[in-house]
């Protein structure tokens, strides 16, 4: 057992067949959940059963934004808020492709709202990640649409005063047939949301709490990822069928995960107007 | 604490699984997060720094660990991974 | 989505010009089309909403202007033609996305059915505002391809040429058309299939280890790998090296700018369409484009009449600008008149490029209707003295 005890050294990792190995390691800060959520996706991709020739990834900008370019199937780094209708073209041209979108909350829910909620309302069926880590990190640190009211942000010093969108709620509301919401933490069953979400025909939304230390977490008493971690550990609460009207995340306050919609609608190519479906 | 109420018949059969924890030190950012969550605290900080100056984890106590792959899976810098150990592979050594 | 012959609607039509692009678009193998309803280009998008389905083509509502650039786009990484349409507040919209169809080198068509601006100005009638926008609108320094024509039936030809000119250079194409051309209705004639000359992307040869995305041929042009076809593309709008990675330094970007500038400039020359009339003997060219080319041809004639040595060069190419062929014939005559529906756009360009060696003469319109004959025929008298 003595050998074992040593420092086990090794150059590549098993996720490595699915990333761009040239061009780790990623950007992202220590700490922060980016990983995570993209370790957890390319296990869900691997175990999804999909032709990956056939998975296109499209990102916004941002932090999550950078996504794409470290996936290697065909990736996208589109312009900020324009990932959804990006991959919305990309999957009305060929729709063979499995479209994914996967950014962050200012991008998808700020800039780039009315898009979500327009393919959610079309049943466009495109897969959205969308990672939530309550601000915009790229940026430094500013109030994003998901900030919760009175958290402290570079652009909200005196505390937010803002009401932040109940992401669940919104895409539920919107017409997404598929909706849950993750922390970073559950891993396992984030991986297990994401091959639903995969598999779903139609607008499907994995939300993906993410610590983000370095800008948020540092200025909400929760200045290392580990910390970030520890508040979802202590107030996360899995209630798999919530209505999503009961699942908005306030300041300190508990998170509500789980599965929350899992339902079926014709999509947007279902309902097409031609034999050419 | 569930107690079984028979000892299972393949109870000599029935084996713990065993992992190895390999790291790839110039992608670790010193997270800590392998560290913490840990079910089994096989895994501690080292005093060793890679090329960056973080903090390196180091595989403590390999008796403990059960390969169920959570290191692995909340590494968010893709810089460690889990390998099931077979008592053959062990023989080997 | 193959151009099998089946869109292309052959024969002889009293159609309006903004029915004549859509049904170019659809001849040259255009299969997506997403915009947004904004006089005066709903036309187009409502033609293609009946059309596509009978093509096995896609059609696309959105929720707005940046989607629909957006959508476009992606569409074209799809693999498909495709096409977006719009006035001056949707283009403005779509700078932004039209930026990053030049940063990656996405070959699709923007049509601008121009109105009067700015802002909501005047949406049913006729504008030229929007020359200067398409040619930097869109933040960064960049070339681009815009045409502009005169009648439906050349709204319904350069639509084919756009397609075929963005699918040869890799770069949006823009076609600045106007409102009095977009709501005219007038003869078009459409070829047989076999008799529109379509052109299609190029494809890698070689094998996706091999494959450099943004790695030019000697044309200054990339082959297209498009998703789905097993080639693990990586498409950014970050200045990028050839593998298509983001290179956050001064290098690549002098690299990427240069190239993509290179590739309009120096194929300016098979670029560039132009109608010329009259000039041989010429002491005073109208410059002109879009419907005001059409507009210049009667005190053209008037001026004609009266003895004045005056000839037409129509833009049917806005950008790149035709500067060697204005260098060329600024030898030659006395003076340029430069009507247009705005206050002096191309003007100020041709001034640019004649300098001294002869006149310049604007003609300038708010636009709301064309200008007066009587006006441009007073500045040819005028450049004539």
């Amino acid at each position: 057992m003595t050998q074992l005890a040593q420092r086990e050294i090794a150059e590549t990792h098993p996720r490595d067949v699915l990333l761009r190995q040239d061009r780790l390691p990623h950007i992202w800060c220590p700490g922060c959940g980016l990983g995570i959520a993209l370790n957890c996706f390319l296990g869900a991709l691997m175990k999804s059963g999909l032709d990956l020739k056939k998975v296109a990834v499209v990102s916004g900008i941002g932090c999550a934004g950078r996504v794409a370019g470290y996936i290697n199937l065909d990736s996208f780094h589109t312009t900020h808020g324009r990932a959804i209708p990006f991959a919305t073209g990309l999957k009305l041209a060929n729709p063979e492709l499995k479209v994914v979108v996967f950014s962050g909350d200012g991008d998808l829910i700020a800039i780039g709202g009315n898009h979500f909620i327009h393919a959610a309302r079309r049943n466009m069926d495109i897969t959205v990640i969308c990672v939530n880590n309550f601000n915009y990190g790229m940026t430094g640190g500013q109030l994003g649409p998901t900030t919760p009211t009175t958290a402290f942000t570079t652009t909200s010093p005196y505390g937010n005063r803002e009401h932040p969108f109940n992401i669940p709620y919104l895409a539920a509301g919107s017409g997404a047939v598929y909706v849950a919401r993750w922390t970073t933490l559950h891993v396992r069953r984030l991986e297990r949301s994401m091959i639903e979400a995969l598999q779903k025909k139609g607008f499907a939304l994995v939300e993906v709490i993410s610590p983000c230390p370095t800008l948020y977490g540092r200025r909400n008493k929760m200045p290392t990822g580990v910390e970030e971690m520890e508040y979802y550990r202590r107030k996360s609460v899995i209630r798999h069928g919530a209505d999503p009207r009961d699942v908005e995340i306030r300041y300190e306050g508990e998170i509500v995960v789980g599965k929350f919609v899992d339902v079926e609608k014709p999509t947007f190519i279902d309902l097409l107007p031609n034999d050419n479906r | 604490m569930v107690r079984l109420w028979r000892t299972p018949l393949d109870l000599d059969a029935v084996q713990r699984p065993r992992g190895k924890v390999f790291f790839i030190p110039a992608r670790c950012k010193g997270c800590e997060l392998c560290i913490t969550y840990c079910p089994k605290n096989a895994l501690a900080l080292s005093d060793k720094l890679n090329e960056k100056g973080y903090h390196l984890p180091e595989f403590a106590d390999p008796d403990a660990c059960v390969a169920c792959g959570l290191c692995e899976m909340i590494c968010p810098e893709f810089a460690v991974y889990v390998e099931e150990v077979t008592e053959e592979a062990k023989s080997d050594e | 989505m193959s151009n099998n012959g089946k869109g292309v609607l052959t024969g002889e039509f009293f159609m309006e010009g903004d029915v004549a692009c859509a049904e170019g678009a659809i001849a040259a193998g255009c299969r997506f089309f997403a915009g947004y309803p904004i006089t005066p280009a709903t036309e187009i998008a409502e033609r293609m909403a009946r059309r596509l389905p009978q093509v096995g083509g896609v059609f696309i509502q959105m929720e707005d202007e940046m989607a629909s650039m957006a959508a476009v786009l992606g569409a074209s990484w799809g693999g498909a033609k495709s096409m977006t349409a719009t006035s001056g507040p949707g283009f403005s919209l779509m700078m932004e996305n039209l930026g990053l169809g030049i940063m990656t080198e996405t070959p699709c068509v923007l049509v601008n059915v121009q109105r009067g601006g700015p802002s909501t100005g005047l949406p049913t009638a006729v504008g030229q505002g929007d020359v200067m926008q398409a040619r930097w609108g869109s933040h960064g320094h960049y070339e681009i391809i815009a045409l502009s024509p005169s009648s439906p039936q050349e709204f319904f030809d350069l639509t084919i040429t756009a397609f075929n000119l963005s699918e040869t250079y890799r770069v949006p194409v823009v076609i600045l058309a106007d409102e009095a051309v977009g709501h005219m209705t007038e003869r078009v004639v459409i070829p047989p299939p076999e008799q529109v000359h379509t052109v299609d992307r190029r494809k890698p040869t070689v094998p996706p280890d091999e494959y450099l995305p943004y790695k030019a041929e000697g044309d200054g042009v990339p082959p297209m790998a498009v998703a789905g076809d097993g080639y693990h593309i990586h498409v950014t709008g970050l200045t990028h090296d050839e593998r298509g990675y983001p290179a956050m330094n001064a290098e690549a970007q002098d690299r990427l700018i240069r190239r993509l500038v290179a590739k309009i400039r120096d194929n300016a020359d098979d670029i560039i369409i132009l109608t010329e009339r009259d000039l041989d003997d010429a002491e005073v060219v109208v410059i002109a484009y879009g419907i005001t080319a059409r507009v210049s041809m009667l005190p053209i004639e008037m001026a004609r009449r009266e003895g004045i040595r005056v000839g037409l060069l129509k833009l049917v190419t806005v950008w790149p600008f035709p500067e060697k062929r204005l260098i060329e014939l600024a030898g030659q005559v006395k003076a340029f008149v430069v009507p247009e529906l705005n206050m002096g756009q191309i003007a100020l360009e041709v001034q640019r490029v004649v300098g001294s060696r002869a006149r310049t003469i604007p003609v300038p319109h708010p636009g709301g209707t064309v200008h007066d004959p009587k006006v441009i025929l007073e500045a040819i008298r005028s450049a004539a003295q």
